[in-house]
């Protein structure tokens, strides 16, 4: 019995002496909360940091940089173990982040990256394996033979070249596949339809799209259909905006693809600890990406 | 053709009247070459239409810059217009309602910028990059960054429809350059811009009013981007919150290519539309050949600058010749 009780005691105190232990903080400074998307990521935190037995302070900052800034000051002086930072903007949050590391507290960036500072880590969606996937659905769907177009985003932007570099990187493993025109046509819905246009007028064989975004898939779908095509050619954009969401649902368009902001949020808290821990991190945490179909 | 072989003059006039028209021919062939399905009834008539909304915007940026001014609001313009249009039917209101609003803002905004330019002795180039900010930022708040859709077929008749095999935009595009042809030729108005774009001080000296002209020139460009409006929206079966973007840089490339003088007083509207055919074509043959992205905007910036040249060494052998018939105001342009 007393020996018992001694056990009791002593699984209480190392209980109680662990919880103290593990209850860190850790600080979210996120860039708006006007956004269903960033509003989804700040859940997505406090859940995981729920589920972890860690606390979460988050401060908005409206996507005003100077406010992003003073709610960062707030967060180091409350003297948080680590902030999840969500930049308003990549540049302007670099003097947040300086002061972050002055105060020896480590910085995690999520969704937007810092353009200077120190950085543990950085997470955001893969956006090659998002043009990845997309490839894949469609050769899937074609059986693996097929033509296909590829409308492309404004050059040199990080988007495009990502989601280009997965959808091509997928395309290479079928060889039946073949991608017959790759046009640019500016994340734009009126140039979407005009490129889409003249690439129909281009190919009479065309059996899929595949758009870097979801306005120039809206507008390559108008094109479509005013060619009388729209029962051969399907279409995945990226993005999974409203408009395309619900032209997936009306079987206008065949898929897109949609961003994890609850996930990204979730990891955002998992890679906190981890960096507390000690745990070595790699630099860039790709966050996958799902298909809306 | 013995007659311009004779005279010199005729014979530099018709290298500036078609030096451009020229330039298109060579790019037709050209293009018919490389790609077969180039020169095919659906491509061109494709072709057509999609060079409509530059080509509207563009024989207004020529009555513009003939009168010695500059409008780069009209992308702009465009965007509010369609958007007030579109929003206008969302509420339930029949698509002559909204066409007649799109119309209406455009009219309105471009009378806005005429009586600052005019009246507020304002250069044309400020007061117009204040409007396009402040137009493309009123879209933004408008839209909250949305499109706004628009279900009406009768609206969307303007920019999908056909009149026999001839697409609307393509029909409403050829009534306005028709219209502008004697606009410039017929009209009192028309003349008054020539004489502005030429001589400012004179024409005040000699009892013009050129602040009401002013006001017109603005106002009908402002009314044609309210009807690039109608037409992108219903193309779009949406108004966008980004339509429009640098659409004053293709028009006014249009124009210059066109052969109008961008210090005012010269040009003509018949060049225009070569100039903004040469614009769509070039894009429609990088479509269909596949051209590199890359590449694209590096060939149209050498296409422009090469064809603005040739024009500028076509008729450059007439300068001796012009400099014997044409007006000081003229030679002091061309010095």
């Amino acid at each position: 019995m007393r020996k018992s009780l001694v056990v009791l005691i002593a699984l209480v105190t190392l209980a109680l002496f662990s919880a103290a232990v593990s209850a860190q903080t850790i600080g979210l400074a996120i860039s708006t909360l006007d956004n269903p998307f960033f509003v989804d990521l700040k859940d997505g935190a406090e859940a995981k940091a729920a589920e972890l037995g860690v606390s979460l302070r988050v401060v908005d900052a409206q996507d005003d940089p100077a406010r992003q800034l003073s709610g960062i000051e707030d967060l180091i002086a409350r003297k948080v173990d680590l902030i999840l930072v969500n930049p308003t903007d990549s540049a302007a949050v670099v003097p947040a982040i300086l002061a972050a590391n002055r105060a020896g507290i480590p910085v995690i960036t999520i969704d937007r990256s810092a353009d200077g500072g120190e950085v543990a880590a950085y997470i955001a969606s893969d956006n090659v394996l998002g043009g990845k996937m997309a490839g894949e659905f469609i050769a899937e769907l074609l059986g693996g033979k097929g033509k296909v177009v590829e409308i492309e985003g404004i050059p040199g932007t990080n988007a495009a070249r990502e989601r280009g570099q997965g959808f091509n990187e997928a395309m290479a493993n079928y060889p039946e596949m073949e991608v017959v025109a790759r046009q640019e046509a500016g994340f734009d819905r009126a140039k979407g339809l005009t490129v889409m246009e003249n690439i129909l007028q281009a190919q009479p064989e065309i059996d899929a799209v595949f758009c870097h975004n979801d306005e120039m898939a809206l507008g390559a779908i108008i094109a479509i259909q005013a060619a009388g095509r729209a029962d051969k050619i399907k279409v995945v954009g990226f993005d999974a905006t409203d408009d395309a969401v619900a032209a997936v649902k009306e079987g206008r368009m065949l898929a897109t693809v949609a961003q994890q902001p609850r996930l990204m949020g979730a990891l955002g808290v998992e890679y906190a600890l981890k960096v507390l821990q000690g745990e070595e991190v790699a630099d860039f945490i790709p966050v996958p990406l799902e298909l809306v179909k | 053709m013995k007659a311009i072989r004779q005279a010199g003059r005729p014979r530099q006039e018709l290298f500036r009247r078609y030096g451009m028209l020229l330039v298109l021919v060579v790019m037709v062939f050209l293009a018919s070459m490389l790609s077969d399905r180039f020169l095919t009834a659906s491509n061109l008539l494709n072709v057509t239409r999609q060079v409509t909304i530059n080509a509207i915007l563009a024989a207004g940026m020529t009555i513009v810059i003939i009168s010695g001014g500059i409008d780069l609001s009209i992308g702009s313009v465009v965007a509010i217009s369609g958007a007030l249009g579109a929003g206008l039917m969302a509420t339930g209101a029949g698509w002559a309602a909204g066409v007649l609003v799109t119309l209406l803002v455009g009219l309105a905004l471009g009378i806005t910028n005429g009586l600052f330019i005019a009246y507020g002795q304002l250069p044309p180039f400020i007061v117009t990059l204040a409007t396009m900010a402040l137009a493309r930022g009123f879209t933004q708040v408008y839209t909250g960054g949305r499109a706004i859709t628009v279900t009406s077929q009768t609206f969307q008749w303007f920019g999908h429809g056909y009149v026999g095999s001839i697409p609307v935009p393509v029909i409403i595009m050829i009534i306005i350059y028709i219209l502008g042809y004697f606009f410039f030729k017929r009209t009192k108005l028309g003349r008054l811009v020539y004489a502005v774009g030429g001589n400012e001080h004179a024409c005040r000296m000699a009892g013009i009013r050129v602040n009401r002209v002013k006001v017109a020139i603005y106002g009908i460009n402002g009314l044609l981007a309210g009807l690039v409006g109608v037409i992108l929206t219903a193309r779009l079966f949406s108004a966008q919150p980004t339509a429009g973007v640098a659409y004053e840089m293709d028009a006014i490339a249009a124009v210059i290519l066109g052969g109008t003088s961008l210090s005012g007083g010269r040009g003509n509207i018949g060049g225009t539309i070569v100039g903004a055919l040469i614009i769509g074509v070039l894009g429609n043959v990088f479509n269909l050949m596949d051209v590199s992205p890359f590449y694209q905007d590096v060939a149209k910036g050498l296409v422009i600058l090469v064809a603005v040249l040739l024009d500028r060494l076509l008729h450059a052998g007439g300068g001796s010749l012009r400099r014997g018939v044409s007006s000081g105001a003229d030679q002091a342009k061309s010095a």
